[in-house]
């Protein structure tokens, strides 16, 4: 069993309106900073035992596919690292 | 008959929910969302609120209580069940329902009376009204965008399982009347396992007692009146 660390990225499909991302966009722009659009997403970070990278890569994806992403309107990736 | 009203932490809207179905003689109980649902349950309500605080997602957390399964399969089995608000977020992340719904367009919480025209009179969510006829019913939501994919939405429209679209006082549907950026101004829609199975935004037990003003949302309560 080794140490592992998953990290779940969740982040709006291509074409989903996100308005949150908008809002802070507008807001970096009150503030006087330049840019040409800004998307946002959600970082889970998972430690977890298991007996390789892919047992905890499989694990993860998971929980993304269960509850941390919605397929309806999220793409999701799973990063893992050795802890 | 009894419709159980289920109580999630941080559901709001549960009680009211229950006086306004009693208010049509409709008998119905709270029922925790730990607990099974009592062994003589007619009918389902996921109501109003602000499920495990909206974290992760609105209705994300609540859509894997215990007692979801066991509305599932009553669902399976023939058994009414509308989600409401928070309980059509639930619906909608527990997959009785598809789609889902998402941060308002405006990225503010929007509370205020609306018009929605029915789209369907073929529901027994909708039977009391006719095809076109206009509500106006209140919304409280912060996350009440309608998304879902361009090809299923229009699986949805062909197979008559949109129920209520916001409109105009006239009916028209128009993008000024979207109060959330809805896709296609959807506000509810049927589930897979056929019509008994309902979710809507809009606030129907908020606009029962004629106490209240509007009482538009009778006719959709009444669709856990036993034929």
């Amino acid at each position: 069993m080794t140490g592992y660390t998953a990290t779940v990225t969740v982040r709006l499909k291509g074409g989903v309106l996100d308005p949150e991302a908008e809002t802070t966009q507008q807001a970096l722009e009150r503030l006087g900073f330049e840019l040409a659009d800004l998307r946002s997403a959600d970082r889970f970070e998972i430690d977890l035992g298991a007996e390789s990278a892919d047992a905890a890569a499989d694990r993860a994806d998971e929980m993304a596919e269960r509850l941390l992403a919605n397929p309806t309107i999220h793409d999701y990736e799973v990063d893992v690292t050795e802890r | 008959m009894t419709v159980a009203v289920i109580q999630f932490g941080g559901s709001n809207c549960d009680r009211d929910t229950v006086q306004a179905l009693e208010s049509l003689r409709i008998d119905a109980e709270l029922v925790w969302h730990e607990d099974s649902l009592p062994e003589h349950t007619d009918g389902v309500v996921l109501p109003g609120g602000f499920s495990y605080g909206d974290y992760l997602r609105a209705g994300a957390m609540a859509a894997h209580s215990p007692i979801m399964e066991e509305v599932r399969e009553a669902a399976e089995a023939g058994t009414p069940v509308l989600g409401i608000c928070n309980g059509a977020q639930v619906g909608c992340e527990s997959s009785l329902t598809p789609g889902a719904f998402t941060t308002n367009e405006s990225a503010r919480f929007q509370c205020e009376h609306v018009h929605v025209r029915v789209e369907n009179a073929d529901t027994p969510w909708t039977r009391q009204f006719e095809d076109g006829e206009v509500l106006e019913l209140p919304i409280a939501h912060g996350e009440g965008r309608f998304e879902i994919e361009d090809d299923r939405l229009e699986a949805l429209e062909d197979d008559g399982r949109v129920l209520f679209r916001y409109c105009e006082a006239d009916g028209t549907v128009t993008p000024e009347a979207n109060p959330n950026g809805s896709k296609h101004s959807v506000a509810g829609v049927t589930g897979a396992a056929g019509d008994h199975v309902a979710v809507l935004m809009p606030h129907p037990e908020r606009s029962t007692l004629p106490d209240i003003g509007s009482t538009d949302g009778q006719g959709v309560l009444e669709g856990f009146r036993a034929d």
